[in-house]
């Protein structure tokens, strides 16, 4: 088997993580002006739940990989109306700080529960194997994870571009007012791009949780490379967050293989590729140059 | 109804609430009887606390300082000040054990150090603002922790710098009393070149910056680098504050640049009053304080309780308390004045 391919191949697979949450926390900037700190912490907490559904439960990975994106999807919304929502007029940094002691909150009380230890998951029987695809032989629960978020951002990019849901929801990110002149009621989409948001984040932790080792600091270091990846990518474009979050996946994969006598390369990568996009494009690959403040 | 959507991010307001700075200030008595009262409280302060907690007071209130330099004086919310807080104790700790200065060098070299980690990272942090600004600082932040954290022929990896010595010519300082009394001398510098950089002509320009970037860039002032002058002196000054943290702890850890440390360094200022750099003080010794009091009684989720803390003063108590008290001393005196 080529290493060239099998690189790629985890560099996509890593990548589809990245986009998974890049793609959640810019649906979520763009309607209501969050940068969600607490969105690694939902990715925990997906995964988390996933791992106590199954031991607890006997609850099986196809059940949690619904539940758990609902249920986080709820709590998601719920915090919106609880707190978020009194912030909204404030500075975008006001939310940013109280995500962060969300993110604080939620770490330790997963953690004074089931302590800082990894715990396994099992990869569900009709995903273990691998496929073969001629040339190349795969993981099949890789397979399936490249497959389902390529499926799942295509969809997300369709209901954006093409219905009316996602007409209103482009539109009350670039003009809001303008929209609300229309006499669309921009106000009742927030809590539910919110929750959508946050559901993605809970999905990308379900997925993880039968390949990465499931402890409550998992999302913790996660969510800072996402935010380099979207800053990156640029913030306000979720094709640039997706795409920045595929590729930096891959450039992390071809630096672990090529120049794996510098085992630093591989997780310092996304930001020197960040410092580069700043100096060149300070706005992000995809972003708009915010008007000047 | 108001929603979200009516603050796009371009109207992005200065993070301070309007009115709470150093231009409008108590009377010339209030601020000398305030600064004879901290004096008194400071060299106090290990006689009514565990030593060793009012050391890492004095250190904390150096970190908390030099982010509220730059949240409450210059609108930039530096998320990644763990960077130079921890380089600083990285670098102070192995001057201190390779060169067997004298402790006050040692933390010189390490605050130079982190003031010079400061320039590129300034450099291309200043090129965003508000949001973008937190994340990129936060990005670059991690960046220098995976650096540390894979360098482990210098900085130990997970072991940490042990026995970082406390050497002054001779002197015996293993007591943190007495620890206490040599560094007091260095943190009241900083926090006096602090308080010189926000009210000189130097940090009016920057609160003008903070207001009003457009109208600083109309009048000619070079914003960009006014921002990372600053951005170069807050590093300066958190490393500081690190380089003291690692010669009183004798131990420097990864902790000292983890994200959390950086998040933890915005909370103190959050809690103590953005913009108002006394603050920062205030909210260092509560919070040094309260999580001394909690580990020591065995409490583990310490998280669960700063977190806590962070969402119920970003929710109810944005000025933090010395914004606070001073927004109702100003309110006190303009009834009285009628």
């Amino acid at each position: 088997m080529s290493g060239f391919a099998q690189n790629t191949f985890n560099g996509l697979v890593s990548g589809a993580f990245y986009a998974l949450l890049a793609l959640g926390l810019a649906v979520i900037f763009g309607m209501l002006r969050v940068v969600n700190f607490a969105h690694g912490a939902f990715y925990m907490l997906g995964a988390f739940g996933a791992y106590v559904l199954l031991t607890e439960a006997g609850v099986p990975f196809w059940a949690a990989l619904v539940i758990m994106p609902v249920a986080l999807a709820v709590l998601g919304m719920a915090l919106e109306r609880a707190v978020i929502h009194r912030l909204t007029r404030l500075d975008p940094l006001y939310n940013f700080l109280l995500t962060f002691g969300v993110t604080l909150i939620l770490q330790d009380l997963v953690k004074s529960r089931y302590g800082i230890q990894s715990s396994p998951y099992a990869t569900p029987s009709a995903l273990s194997g691998s496929v073969d695809f001629g040339l190349f032989e795969f993981p099949t629960y890789r397979v399936f994870i490249l497959g389902f978020t390529l499926l799942l951002c295509v969809a997300v990019w369709w209901v954006l571009g093409r219905t009316r849901i996602g007409m209103v929801v482009r539109a009350a990110t670039e003009r809001p007012e303008l929209t609300r002149a229309f006499g669309i009621d921009v106000g009742r989409w927030v809590t539910p791009v919110f929750g959508f948001g946050i559901g993605l984040a809970g999905l990308a932790g379900v997925l993880a949780a039968p390949m990465r080792a499931v402890n409550p600091l998992m999302g913790a270091d996660l969510i800072i490379v996402v935010f380099a990846v979207v800053v990156i990518g640029g913030l306000g474009s979720i094709f640039g967050s997706v795409a920045a979050g595929f590729g930096i996946g891959l450039v992390q994969a071809w630096g672990e293989a090529y120049l794996s006598e510098f085992p630093i390369v591989s997780q310092t990568v996304v930001f020197v590729v960040m410092a580069v996009v700043l100096l060149w494009r300070p706005a992000g690959l995809f972003g708009r140059e915010e008007a000047p403040a | 109804m108001t929603s979200a959507v009516d603050t796009p991010a371009d109207a992005a307001r200065p993070v301070p609430p309007s009115g709470l700075v150093a231009v409008a200030r108590a009377p010339g008595w209030v601020r000398y009887a305030l600064l004879a009262a901290g004096l008194l409280v400071a060299f106090w302060l290990p006689n009514g606390l565990y030593p060793a907690v009012a050391v890492d007071i004095l250190c904390w209130a150096l970190f908390a300082v030099s982010v509220d330099l730059l949240l409450g004086f210059t609108g930039l919310m530096s998320f990644g000040h763990a960077a130079f807080w921890g380089t600083s104790a990285y670098v102070t700790g192995l001057v201190a054990i390779h060169a067997g200065l004298p402790f006050p060098a040692a933390v010189l070299a390490g605050a130079l150090a982190a003031a010079l980690l400061a320039v590129p990272i300034g450099y291309l942090a200043v090129k965003r603002t508000g949001i973008y600004f937190a994340m990129v600082t936060l990005a670059f932040a991690q960046l220098v922790y995976y650096v540390a954290n894979e360098w482990r022929s210098v900085t130990r990896g997970e072991n940490g710098l042990q026995g970082v010595p406390r050497e002054f010519f001779g002197l015996d300082l293993t007591d943190d009393y007495y620890f206490y009394y040599a560094i007091l001398p260095i943190v009241l510098l900083g926090l006096a070149a602090a308080w010189r950089i926000v009210h000189s002509p130097f940090g009016r320009v920057l609160v003008g910056i903070r207001d009003n970037p457009a109208r600083a860039r109309a009048l000619g002032y070079p914003v960009h680098r006014y921002k990372l002058t600053a951005f170069v002196l807050s590093g300066f000054i958190a490393g500081l504050g690190g380089g003291l943290f690692a010669v009183s702890h004798r131990f420097v850890s990864l902790d000292v640049l983890h994200w959390t440390t950086s998040g933890k360094a915005v909370i103190v200022v959050v809690l103590g009053g953005i913009g108002t750099l006394w603050g920062g003080v205030l909210g260092a010794a509560i919070v040094v304080r309260l999580e001394d009091w909690l580990s020591f009684s065995g409490f583990e989720a310490i998280g669960l309780v700063t977190g806590g803390i962070f969402v119920l003063v970003v929710l109810l108590f944005r000025r933090g308390i010395w914004g606070t008290v001073a927004a109702l001393a100003r309110r006190w005196r303009a009834a009285r004045r009628g």
